[in-house]
């Protein structure tokens, strides 16, 4: 009976060597990200959430590409495209020897068929980013030209995104509308599995046409909802990277000084959006008086924008970890207004404001905000802020697809919302701004504004453009105020201190080509 | 036992036919437009004309529910409407992960309930009885998120012993499989082993009172071949009944739990098809729990006529 416990003892420690072993092992050829939400469908003219485009990165290439500096160059395209014919044509030259990871040839013929199906397959979500698309000819193997109903200049950055991931024929028409089951593009990995809620594995692809950078041979993306699972993961090696680090987490991982924290401010925005006149639904519905002073005078709102100090709430509400903004426009992007100050917090003149809207004994209203204890955090830090200036603000935590439901449907006085954010400022600001547009949940409606702001869709130079949108943006959140802008979220990632070559890009996706452990 | 078998199953298949209505009628009284939510934000109304069509969501409600009740008459529940993948496919994969777990959490929670629950009630009043009773009352109370997170920090992060999260199939890798499924099987399995332990206390405490137990007693029978020969068979049959009713509380732990352990589960499933609303998937996914859960109580009621064949001999008298 005695030798049982020595032998017992061996294979314990038998045991444990081999579980300490595995991860290491298998560190070295794959490469464990974490991220936070399930991507939806793996097909780029289907596809709709901010984590799907994660996965796009690693086996879905564009025909653009955006930098750390937000600027667009070629990935799939040789060239920048030319814009002629007064901005109505876009010529498009490709890289040549391009394949997809099918083997199949990535050209012309390959991207005017990625673009029609985007345009007309059902339930197609690239529809509307490419509704100033007319017609779309092949001119020879290697070019494409896009024929404009309307010069449209934020059509090349949405081409640096799903809109302009070529998909390969042979796989689309063979899957249909399940392509996003096993989805074939052109990338440096390819798709091998998906375990829905569980993981995604792609594996390096034998036909892309720059070898050296993919330096893993597969990585696996896991499914890790929780931030504190998230992180005890990434503490215990289980998984290599961790993509949306809580801000009160990054300050510790920085200290315990085995994790490379990237920090990165994001190109979209997080604010109040107050229903203006949204009393039957969002357009198409018609608008109508909710008579109430919030809505109806622009004084209210003003005093509750002067109540709100932007630089204590993401002290408070985010450990000091965000970017505090009052624009659309996120700081990092090159059509910020560089000389634009957010207006400082004025007690003293809110109270002016509201006493002058006929609200001196103070005003009260609701406010929506998504279910969650972030999101808490950030409405309770507004709500304290407020009430010095006379806001009695009662908060209304619901589900994120209620919420949703109920500000379309106009049943809120303001819901504290955000928006991920897009290279070019008109997809931060034109469907939520001009009369009639889809995001309108406020029904503002400004003739004046729509012009402007249709201008800077038609100029295509940056300067111009800068112009038109500091006009705009002095019009709309400034004075009419139906978005009150508080910060711009930062997109934090952790990695251990081996793994070297991660480049940080404002739209916080991760890109992983030249990653590798030291 | 013909009769009585006839007339549980008869419950049963009446008890699923409600369960189909209430799902169905459930899942559309949850607010929020299916369309909006897989058309994202930026959806058109064209765009979500196009979806409600696809999926049929614009059919009045009758309509709507006697087509999914006869495709899943057929076998067919339906197509995830986020994966685009059948509903049975993706429940057969998720299916085995949380039976696994359930299983393996049973186990855990026998393993500390009855042998706790029996010597507590042998020893009653003893110091043995009031730290099983303490156990207990620990395994009730500590919430299965703290108790997750507590041990994944422990074991995984500062001793390296187990990993923190994850699931291999059985047959791709046992030791990986076991190895990642002992903290998520012991979390959900400590509540229901203290609710199991208290049950086995109670009963065999009934059970060790009673006229034929004194006469084993009386005949000589020492203390141990009493409690295992003739008070335990009887004892665990409250315990058998209470396990087929935490079945339900188990599949709501796996929830937490799945979570917490990312063992992509039907509990996860559940949970994330619900807050996308997923209707095929939700309620293919509840209409499957349902079934099981009543499938689970048919079994234990006639596993009770197995165990004590008077329940037997009265459901035919009864029925006479």
């Amino acid at each position: 009976m005695r030798m049982r416990r020595p032998l017992f003892a061996m294979a314990a420690l038998g045991l444990g060597l081999v579980l300490a072993a595995a991860p290491a092992l298998a560190q070295k050829k794959t490469l464990v990200v974490a991220l936070n939400e399930d991507p939806d469908l793996l097909d780029p003219t289907l596809a709709r959430t901010y984590v799907g485009r994660i996965i796009f990165e690693q086996m879905c290439e564009k025909l653009y590409e955006i930098d750390e500096n937000l600027r667009i160059y070629p990935q799939l395209a040789a060239d920048l495209p030319v814009v002629s014919d007064g901005g109505k044509t876009v010529t498009i030259k490709l890289r040549p020897n391009v394949k997809f990871n099918d083997g199949t040839p990535m050209n012309a013929e390959a991207v005017r068929y990625s673009l029609d199906r985007h345009l007309n397959m059902k339930g197609s979500n690239r529809r509307s980013e490419l509704e100033s698309v007319n017609s779309i000819d092949v001119m020879d193997a290697l070019t494409v030209r896009l024929r404009l109903k309307v010069p449209f200049s934020p059509l090349l950055a949405i081409l640096a995104d799903r809109a302009g991931m070529p998909v390969s024929p042979a796989a689309a028409n063979k899957l249909g509308d399940k392509f996003g089951t096993a989805p074939v593009c052109v990338g440096p990995w390819q798709f091998v599995e998906r375990v829905a809620q569980d993981r995604i594995v792609v594996e390096r692809s034998p036909h892309y046409f720059d070898k050296s950078v993919a330096k893993f041979d597969r990585l696996v993306f896991r499914i890790i909802p929780d931030d504190n699972v998230r992180l005890a993961n990434l503490r215990s090696g289980d998984i290599d990277m961790m993509h949306l680090v809580g801000p009160t987490d990054a300050a510790n991982l920085r200290k315990e000084g085995k994790y490379e924290v990237s920090n990165v401010t994001g190109i979209g925005y997080s604010g109040l959006t107050i229903n203006l006149r949204n009393k039957n639904g969002k357009p198409p519905a018609p608008p109508g008086d909710l008579g109430t002073p919030l809505a109806n005078d622009p004084r209210v709102r003003e005093a509750l924008d002067l109540s709100i100090d932007r630089v204590a709430l993401n002290q408070v509400a985010w450990d000091g970890q965000y970017t505090p903004g009052c624009t659309p426009i996120s700081p990092v992007s090159p059509f910020a207004d560089k000389s634009r100050k957010c207006p400082t917090r004025d007690v003293a003149k809110a109270k002016k404001l509201l006493a002058d809207a006929g609200q001196a004994n103070g005003y009260s209203f609701e406010m929506m905000i998504v279910n969650n204890p972030q999101q808490r955090r950030v409405a309770e830090v507004i709500q304290g802020m407020a009430k010095e200036a006379g806001f009695n603000i009662s908060l209304k935590p619901t589900e994120f697809a209620s919420a949703l439901n109920e500000a379309d449907a106009g049943k809120n006085q303001a819901f504290l919302i955000g928006w991920s954010g897009r290279v070019d400022p008109d997809a931060n600001i034109f469907q939520f701004q001009t009369c009639g547009a889809s995001l309108n949940t406020s029904q503002a409606c400004d003739e004046g504004l729509d012009v402007i702001l249709n201008r800077a869709r038609e100029v295509s130079d940056v300067a111009q453009r800068i112009s038109l949108y500091r006009q705009a943006i002095d019009k709309f959140a400034f004075s009419r105020r139906n978005i009150l802008y508080f910060y711009h979220l930062n997109y934090i990632v952790s990695y251990p201190k081996s793994l070297k070559g991660y480049k940080a890009v404002p739209d916080g996706l991760i890109r992983l080509k030249g990653v590798s452990w030291q | 036992m013909f009769d009585y078998l006839v007339q549980r199953l008869a419950i049963s298949v009446v008890t699923l036919a409600v369960i189909s209505v209430i799902v169905f009628t459930g899942v559309r009284m949850i607010p929020g437009d299916p369309a909006r939510v897989m058309a994202g934000t930026e959806a058109d109304e064209a765009g979500l004309a196009e979806i409600r069509a696809k999926y049929g969501l614009t059919d009045p409600l009758p309509v709507q529910y006697l087509r999914w009740v006869g495709l899943a008459l057929r076998g067919d529940l339906g197509e995830s409407i986020r994966t685009r993948e059948t509903v049975v496919a993706t429940v057969a994969k998720k299916l085995p992960v949380t039976v696994e777990l359930a299983c393996l959490s049973i186990l855990v929670a026998l393993c500390i309930a009855i042998p706790v629950g029996v010597l507590s009630a042998a020893r009653r009043n003893t110091v043995w009885d009031y730290l099983a009773n303490s156990l207990s009352l620990c395994g009730l109370s500590v919430p299965s998120f703290w108790l997750g997170i507590m041990l994944i920090l422990l074991l995984s992060v500062r001793l390296h012993w187990l990993p923190a999260s994850g699931f291999v199939p059985l047959w791709e890798n046992p030791l990986g499989n076991l190895t990642r499924m002992l903290m998520p099987a012991f979390v959900l399995g400590v509540t229901l082993g203290a609710v199991l332990m208290r049950q086995t206390r109670n009963s065999m405490i009934e059970v060790l009172g009673t006229d034929y137990i004194r006469t084993a007693y009386s005949k000589g029978l020492r203390g141990r071949a009493v409690i295992f020969r003739h008070a335990i068979r009887n004892g665990l049959i409250p315990v058998v009944t209470i396990l087929g009713l935490q079945m339900g509380a188990l599949m709501g732990g796996a929830v937490v739990t799945e979570q917490i352990f990312v063992v992509p589960g039907f509990g996860r499933l559940i949970v994330e098809s619900v807050f996308t609303r997923d209707y095929p998937l939700v309620q293919g996914v509840v209409l499957i729990t349902a079934s099981a859960y009543v499938l689970i109580n048919l079994l234990v009621d006639i596993s009770y006529s197995l165990l004590n064949p008077r329940i037997r001999v009265k459901g035919a008298a009864d029925a006479a």
